[in-house]
């Protein structure tokens, strides 16, 4: 495949597939925190105000009936984009845009802002529990007057139980009385109450044991493919993403380090963090290599390191990557593909190989 | 009834109640608070004389002793005062003026702590810091001391008639106004967690206003702290009224609360009278207890990590 | 019961360090006695590492925490033994399990922060332990903190052992809280989920020290994981639970890479594949049951795609299998006749 014009500056958004129409642009996404201490602290410690940069400046776009993900450690920001993007923050800088929207404009209006919802992670958490099941499901339809006849709305509320695997009978309960992987179908249900095209999945399976996980995932699979859903999906987990995923975007310290097709990153991961968090992952197979951890740890977000974040845990980091900060650019020869990599702009990487295959690529300071 | 027998069953099922019946001194204790509650709320039917009835006070009937003493008289079993009034009968009509009070300067604390606390935990940010800022200063005087200046207030501005009128409701406002940063601070915390649990930030996404979420998802799920409160305030705002009658800026002498039947009774406890005084005593110490060793038992049986 | 004995692939010499047999554990509740661990038996030998897997409420952590003792009243010991270079130690009191915690099992929990004590520094933490357990002074004890600081990777360790938990990230802190464990030289350590609150790349790093470390010094560690890449990566062999009890045991190669329990099977089948992407994932239909509605016979039954009529009625004991040993009726010889179809696996 020949390498596609981009239609955006530098550091921008990917360029999509011609034709598909995207549900979410996200356009130089950034939200900062301040936790600095108390004001009147902060002057007797003589220190400034402390921001926390958890998303800074990310772009992505995501066509319709699609599923991006993305994926880094606890820090990154990927959670914090999730927010941004069902709107419970606003951001610091950039825009969202939903369906060509801005999203300030389509969360005015409540016809559009039920076209979007958002499945969260814990679900002990994520279930009110002084409310019955029913009432739990039927909240988005009341709060948006999708039906108002009583009837009618019970009826839709056991219709949607049945969809999500539960029983009609369920919707008397109250959350308590049902497991992790239970809940978070009704957590589904209550989200898909609204009819929404688009699906905010913020780890939805990482507190779920393993055999749940797979029920739950398949769910979801399947209800994307039955009505057509778009999703954004949060996760850690690189195998659970590459199972749902169509596009895939690692963060790294509130950055997107390399965003690809999902097949791509797994057979060509090319950021040397993206090949570290694969290498990272025990091995099933077991096929008895030794494994050579990332070395390091996440810098703090508040003070990140200069340059490209990553240099001080990478083993490709020169002169430049201290001082520099890459910007994410196409790849050449790897269609669909931009990477925030010094390293592999200069072609100074080593060649890509698959995740779970021999591939090794040193790190600076080995865990022993 | 269907509808009835059904909660009804699931409370006698309950942990709750499991904890409840398990434990003797809850169950004596919820008795005797019983006892008092249908004591003073039923006083003018079940109370043997009306000692505020002028006309049936008798001075010869004065300073009688408990009815089991030498010179006791059946029809007065706890004895009389200095106007002849039945000391039981009085007991129950004070003790009625007492938990009136008491219930109706919880509820008003109640309703200001929960509201600002809800309000100042869920929107954070200034106004978080304006009331608890007030709520800190105001913890710093003794709430006895807010109820005395607040009636001190009171009675400056208004006149002497007028206030005697309104002096009931000074004190519920006096008591009230003086517990609310307990419930503020509690309901504020309990706030801090549930609004960022995924529940919450669900609605938000739905884009529920403000003021529907703290009602409908994170009211529900503060209030057992606040139930632990107020069971314990009640027995404070007991008190608070006995001591402010006690101080004689309480409730109007017209109208006795068991405060008021100890400082009168008091002038005779060393003339030998001690009935007069002791009781009243003993009766407020059985409400004031039975209630405080429920709230206690409350708290326990709320607190998961002690269950 | 026979006590199950390591497997004859992984047999080593001399004795297990940790024996435990037909382990019963419950809780009494005022609507009736959940059992929640049944019939566990397993043992560990010198310088092997058990993992344990399942589902949360199957019972995994609570066997840990009735090894060291700790089960979380009203939870208590109610049948069985435990035993530590083959003296009991399920019967003893608490100050003289405390002595034993520590000194002879060591345990590192999932969450680093709750082990520190916020107010000592680690060295003082590490050097209290040593002075507890071992006979050295105290200049000895701080020489060997360090020793323990920079053996389990902490950076500049001659500095950091004068610094307070706070003072480190999560990862370094989980090192700390190794460290910690086996300051006093166990010769059995209870890892409980001891790498699920870190970041992955720090996981990687922790698995490969508390793997270096049960080899280098002989010890017998039991590590309770609901990750079975962690499993696959550090054990020696596997006990799958399930529903208070032991479903299968076996060498780790044959637990992860063909499982012989239905339930294991069901299992290793759901895990998301790193390699490929798969239109449907495996899974198991339904719920691990709650302690309180254990059904009768195999408790797995219900969710069992081979049930037959016998796994209804009566509970299957560990059997034989080629390479591990499983709780489940398919390995019977006797029921061959009723689940013909079903004996695939020969």
């Amino acid at each position: 495949m020949a390498e596609e014009p981009m239609p955006r500056a530098p550091g921008t958004a990917l360029p999509h597939a011609p034709g598909a129409t995207a549900m979410l642009v996200a356009d130089e996404l950034a939200r900062h925190f301040d936790v600095s201490r108390p004001l009147l602290q902060r002057l007797l410690a003589g220190e400034g105000k402390r921001i926390l940069r958890a998303v800074d400046g990310v772009s992505f776009e995501i066509p319709k009936g699609t599923t991006l993900s993305l994926v880094g450690e606890s820090g990154c920001g990927k959670s914090t984009v999730a927010r941004l993007v069902v709107g419970l923050y606003p951001p610091t800088r950039g825009r969202v845009l939903f369906d060509g929207q801005d999203l300030h404009q389509a969360r005015a209006a409540a016809a559009q802002r039920r076209r979007m919802q958002m499945i969260f992670q814990d679900p002990y958490a994520s279930l009110n529990p002084r409310w019955r099941v029913r009432d739990i499901v039927a909240e988005p339809i009341r709060a948006f007057g999708l039906i108002p006849d009583q009837a009618a709305q019970r009826a839709r509320v056991a219709e949607l139980l049945t969809q999500v695997g539960l029983s009609p009978l369920d919707g008397e309960k109250y959350p308590h009385e049902f497991s992790g992987g239970q809940r978070q179908r009704i957590s589904i249900a209550r989200a898909l109450s609204s009819n929404p095209e688009f699906l905010v999945c913020d780890e939805p399976t990482s507190a779920l044991d393993v055999s749940v996980q797979a029920q739950i995932l398949n769910l979801m699979k399947d209800l994307q493919a039955r009505l057509g859903l778009t999703y954004l999906f949060i996760s850690h987990n690189l195998a659970v993403v590459r199972q749902v995923s169509d596009r895939i975007g690692v963060m790294y310290l509130g950055r997107l380090v390399e965003l690809a097709e999902a097949e791509t990153l797994f057979t060509a991961p090319r950021h040397p963090y993206t090949r570290a968090l694969m290498e990272a992952i025990p091995d099933l197979e077991m096929t008895g290599r030794q494994r050579i951890p990332v070395g390091g740890e996440v810098p703090s977000p508040i003070s990140p390191p200069s340059g490209c974040p990553f240099h001080p845990r990478c083993p490709l980091a020169d002169a430049r990557c201290k001082a520099e900060m890459p910007k994410l650019l196409p790849l050449k020869g790897q269609a669909g593909t931009i990477a925030a990599c010094h390293a592999v702009e200069e072609g100074r990487d080593p060649p890509p190989t698959p995740a779970g295959t021999a591939q090794r690529i040193g790190t600076t300071e080995t865990a022993l | 009834m269907a509808a009835l027998i059904a909660p009804l069953a699931r409370l006698l099922d309950s942990d709750l109640f499991y904890s409840f019946r398990r434990s003797p001194v809850t169950v004596l204790s919820a008795l005797v608070g019983l006892v008092c509650l249908v004591g003073a709320g039923l006083a003018p039917w079940l109370a043997p004389h009306d000692p505020f009835d002028l006309a049936s006070l008798n001075l010869i009937d004065a300073f009688k002793p408990p009815a089991w003493m030498a010179e006791g008289d059946g029809t007065y079993p706890l004895g009389t005062d200095d106007q002849g009034r039945d000391v039981l009968s009085a007991i129950m009509y004070g003790a009625r003026i007492s938990l009136l009070v008491g219930i109706c300067s919880v509820i008003f604390s109640t309703l200001l702590g929960v509201g600002l606390g809800l309000v100042a935990g869920y929107l954070g940010g200034t106004v978080d810091g304006l009331l608890m800022r007030i709520a800190d200063i105001q913890l710093t005087f003794p709430s006895i001391l807010i109820a005395l200046l607040v009636d001190g207030v009171v009675r400056a501005v208004l006149p002497r008639e007028v206030h005697d009128q309104i002096a009931l409701f000074v004190v519920i406002f006096a008591i009230g106004i003086s517990a609310w940063p307990q419930f503020a601070r509690t309901v504020r915390s309990s706030t801090l967690v549930e609004r960022n649990k995924e529940y919450v930030l669900a609605a938000r996404v739905i884009g529920l206003s403000r003021l529907h979420i703290m009602l409908t998802h994170v009211l529900p799920n503060v209030l057992g702290p606040v139930l632990v409160i107020a069971t314990l305030n009640l027995g404070n705002a007991i008190i608070s009224e006995a001591t402010l009658s006690f101080l004689g800026v309480g409730v109007p002498p017209t109208e006795p609360s068991l405060g008021t039947l100890i400082r009168i009774g008091n002038d005779f406890l060393f003339s030998g009278e001690w009935w007069i005084t002791i009781f009243p005593g003993v009766a407020l110490i059985a409400m004031v207890l039975s209630v405080n060793l429920l709230g206690d038992w409350l708290r326990d049986a709320l607190n998961p990590k002690l269950r | 019961m026979q006590p199950i004995l390591p497997s004859p692939s992984r047999e080593r010499d001399g004795a297990p360090i940790l024996e435990v047999r037909d382990l019963r554990v419950e809780f009494p509740t005022r609507r009736g006695t959940l059992r929640a661990l049944d019939g566990v038996s397993f043992s560990i030998m010198p310088g092997e590492v058990l993992g344990v897997v399942g589902e949360s409420g199957a019972g995994k952590s609570m066997t840990g925490a009735a090894i060291i003792g700790l089960l979380e009243p009203p939870g208590r010991i109610a049948g069985g033994q435990i035993l530590l270079h083959g003296r009991r130690i399920d019967n003893l009191r608490y100050e003289a399990m405390r002595k034993i915690r520590g000194k002879e099992i060591g345990a590192i929990f999932q969450d680093p922060l709750t082990t520190l004590n916020p107010l000592y520094t680690v060295g003082d933490q590490l050097v209290e332990t040593m002075l507890t357990h071992l006979p050295i002074g105290a200049a000895e004890a701080r020489k060997r903190a360090i020793g323990w600081l920079e053996m389990v990777g902490i950076p500049a360790a001659a500095q950091r052992v004068d610094s307070y938990p706070h003072e480190f990230s999560g990862g370094m802190r989980q090192r700390v809280v190794i460290a910690l464990a086996l300051c006093a030289e166990p010769r059995m350590v209870v890892a409980d989920e001891p790498t699920t609150a870190l970041d992955v790349s720090i996981q990687a790093q922790i698995i490969a020290l508390l793997k270096t470390l049960a080899r280098e010094k002989g010890m017998a560690m039991m590590l309770v994981t609901h990750d079975m890449g962690v499993i696959a990566e550090t054990a020696d062999r596997v006990a799958v639970m399930y529903a208070g009890r032991i479903a299968e045991i076996g060498p780790v190669r044959s637990v992860v890479k063909a499982p012989r329990h239905p339930y294991s099977e069901g299992l290793m089948a759901s895990i998301p594949p790193l390699d490929r992407k798969v239109d449907h994932l495996a899974q198991i239909e339904g719920a691990m049951p709650r302690l309180s509605a254990i059904p009768p016979g195999c408790a797995f039954n219900p969710r069992c795609p081979h049930v037959f009529d016998r796994c209804r009625v009566e509970r299957p004991e560990l059997l034989e299998t080629t390479a591990t040993r499983a709780a489940c009726w398919l390995y019977d010889p006797a029921s061959a006749k009723q689940a013909p179809e079903a004996l695939r696996h020969g």
